[in-house]
């Protein structure tokens, strides 16, 4: 038992990933503030191309806009939404981003499905508790949670929703979802 | 400073500038929401905190996320890293990061059901 002063600021981290433009900005500009935030990284061999670097002195350095979202519950109690850079170059900075995170929002696509195989394959691996979010566009034929499920291939406890980024109402029951998500996770880890 | 435009970023200052073109190895990376306050000490060994480092002595009398730090700064964050670095190391700021809890993810789920 941990005995915790109320008064102890906490700061949580919620990622926001998926692949390229399925809604992953809009959907932390629909709950939260919207604020700049940049990275300027040195690559990492990882993060290097095989053509890139070869017998070049110095640093490579790459200049990163993240999406970065605040919503603060009460005074010493802040959520901070990342979004996760969609590109493979940036993996190094999903080690970073990932670590202590409370958890990760999988957007969905369901006309490109396998664009958020790579962010499920490294949730997986990392032990991040996530979750699903099919966000659902006009033109996108429906499909109902458990086809996504079996399609992506996820284990039965990783919940699935439908949502619309779009609206703060829907932004709103993701990221519910998570925390509840985190909590059963953090909760059956204790017992 | 040299200020010059980056077609992406907008106006930016050389930032490597500011830390001598110094980076700190992803090993000891500072976590996104650690926690910075100032612990009030007084600048001591002969070290000057610079201009960067006086605006953030001044902005973090109250905890305040790393993020938060590199986004009030419109400093990239492996600047802002380094900076923090230096402020930790001679006692002037004090690093840290409480981990959830139940009840704190609780208080979570109760406050974005209310917003
Ligand atoms: N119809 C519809 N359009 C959406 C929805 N969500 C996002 N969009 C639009 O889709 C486009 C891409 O959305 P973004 O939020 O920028 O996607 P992203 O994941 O941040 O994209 P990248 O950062 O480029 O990978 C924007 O023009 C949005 O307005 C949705 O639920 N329905
Ligand atoms: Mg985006």
């Amino acid at each position: 038992m941990d005995f915790e002063p109320s008064d102890e600021p906490v700061a949580l981290k919620i990622l926001i990933a998926g692949g390229f433009g399925v809604g992953k900005t809009t959907l932390v500009g629909a709950i939260s503030e919207i604020r700049p935030l940049r990275t300027e990284e040195v690559l990492s061999d990882r993060g290097i191309g095989i053509d890139d670097t070869d017998g070049v002195e110095g640093k490579t350095t790459t200049t990163v806009a993240m999406d970065f979202g605040r919503i603060t519950i009460r005074e010493g109690l802040v959520v901070y939404l990342f979004g996760t850079p969609g590109q493979e170059r940036f993996w190094f900075m999903w080690d970073e981003l990932s670590y202590g995170a409370l958890g990760a929002v999988v957007l969905a696509d369901t006309r490109r499905l396998t664009d958020c195989f790579p962010s499920i394959d490294y949730f997986e691996q990392r032990g991040t508790p996530f979750i699903v979010a099919v966000n659902c566009f006009d033109d996108a034929d429906r499909y109902d949670t458990e086809d996504v499920r079996s399609a992506l291939d996820l284990d039965p406890d990783v919940p699935v929703l439908m949502c619309d980024v779009r609206r703060r109402a829907s932004a709103k029951t993701v990221l519910i979802t998570l925390v509840e998500h985190s909590l059963k996770v953090l909760t059956a880890s204790q017992s | 400073m040299t200020h010059w435009m980056d077609e992406e970023a907008g106006p930016v200052v050389r930032p490597y500038a500011l830390v001598g073109g110094r980076t700190r190895s992803s090993g000891d990376a500072l976590d996104l929401v650690a926690l910075v306050t100032a612990t009030g000490a007084a600048p001591s060994g002969g070290f000057v905190p610079g201009p960067e480092q006086e605006r953030i002595l001044a902005l973090v009398t109250t905890a305040t996320s790393v993020a938060d730090v590199a986004s009030e700064l419109g400093l990239p964050l492996g600047v802002v890293r380094v900076l923090l670095g230096d402020l930790q190391d001679h006692g002037l700021i004090s690093i840290g990061r409480a981990s959830a809890s139940e009840r704190i993810l609780k208080e979570v789920i109760n406050g974005l059901r209310a917003l």
